[in-house]
């Protein structure tokens, strides 16, 4: 059973992610595109979150758990080495 | 009803995940990108996650008793709190590292950040 409504918000929060994309794409430096790919992180998030509840199905919500915690520690990284490394 | 409720959050929540994407097109330089992205995704995002506990309490009360759809509820409610306590703490991350890196805040008039960092 797919609940539409459901799905078609899932389709909206995919022309978001693309408009993000840009962003990565055409960003003039190195901190823009970082914004894109965190922007871009948490609407794959609230897509997972969106989709499980369409297609009824636990396990994309829980990998929407995962990811968030592994782009969460991913964005720490990139900003760790953006900063000069580790002091 | 019910329907409505579920169709009045998911617009909400939709529509603030749209409007950060606009507003990291369309602002001047990384901080004020940084503003957009991170605030609408995570107002976004809490009202997306309550229309899915809505519809998961919905659906296990009125249409099935089946308790995978109380764990889909408790799981989305999950991924809300981890989003909630993470997404600020990244944007400060990227922001102060964006600083460090030399990157000034375009037509900024004051910056108390000069030279402390």
């Amino acid at each position: 059973m797919i609940a539409p409504e459901f799905f078609y918000s899932a389709l909206i929060v995919m022309i978001g992610a693309f408009m993000a994309l840009l962003r990565v794409f055409f960003g003039p430096s190195v901190p823009d595109r970082v914004v894109g790919v965190d922007t871009l992180n948490t609407l794959v998030v609230a897509g997972m979150i969106l989709l499980g509840a369409a297609y009824d199905r636990t396990i994309y919500i829980d990998i929407a758990i995962v990811y968030a915690l592994l782009s969460y520690i991913g964005t720490l990284a990139i900003a760790r080495y953006l900063q000069g490394g580790l002091e | 009803m019910i329907e409505w409720t579920i169709g009045i959050f998911l617009a909400i929540g939709v529509t603030f995940n749209l409007l950060a994407s606009i507003g990291i097109l369309r602002f001047p330089d990384v901080y004020t990108r940084i503003h957009a992205a991170t605030k609408c995704t995570t107002f976004g995002t809490i009202f997306i996650v309550l229309a899915t506990v809505t519809y998961s309490i919905y659906s296990y009360y009125w249409v099935q008793k089946d308790p995978a759809w109380i764990t889909i509820g408790i799981h989305s409610a999950l991924v809300v709190i981890f989003l909630v306590l993470t997404n600020p703490v990244g944007a400060h991350a990227i922001g102060r590292a964006a600083r460090k890196s030399g990157i000034r805040p375009y037509g900024a008039v004051i910056d108390e950040l000069e030279g402390r960092l």
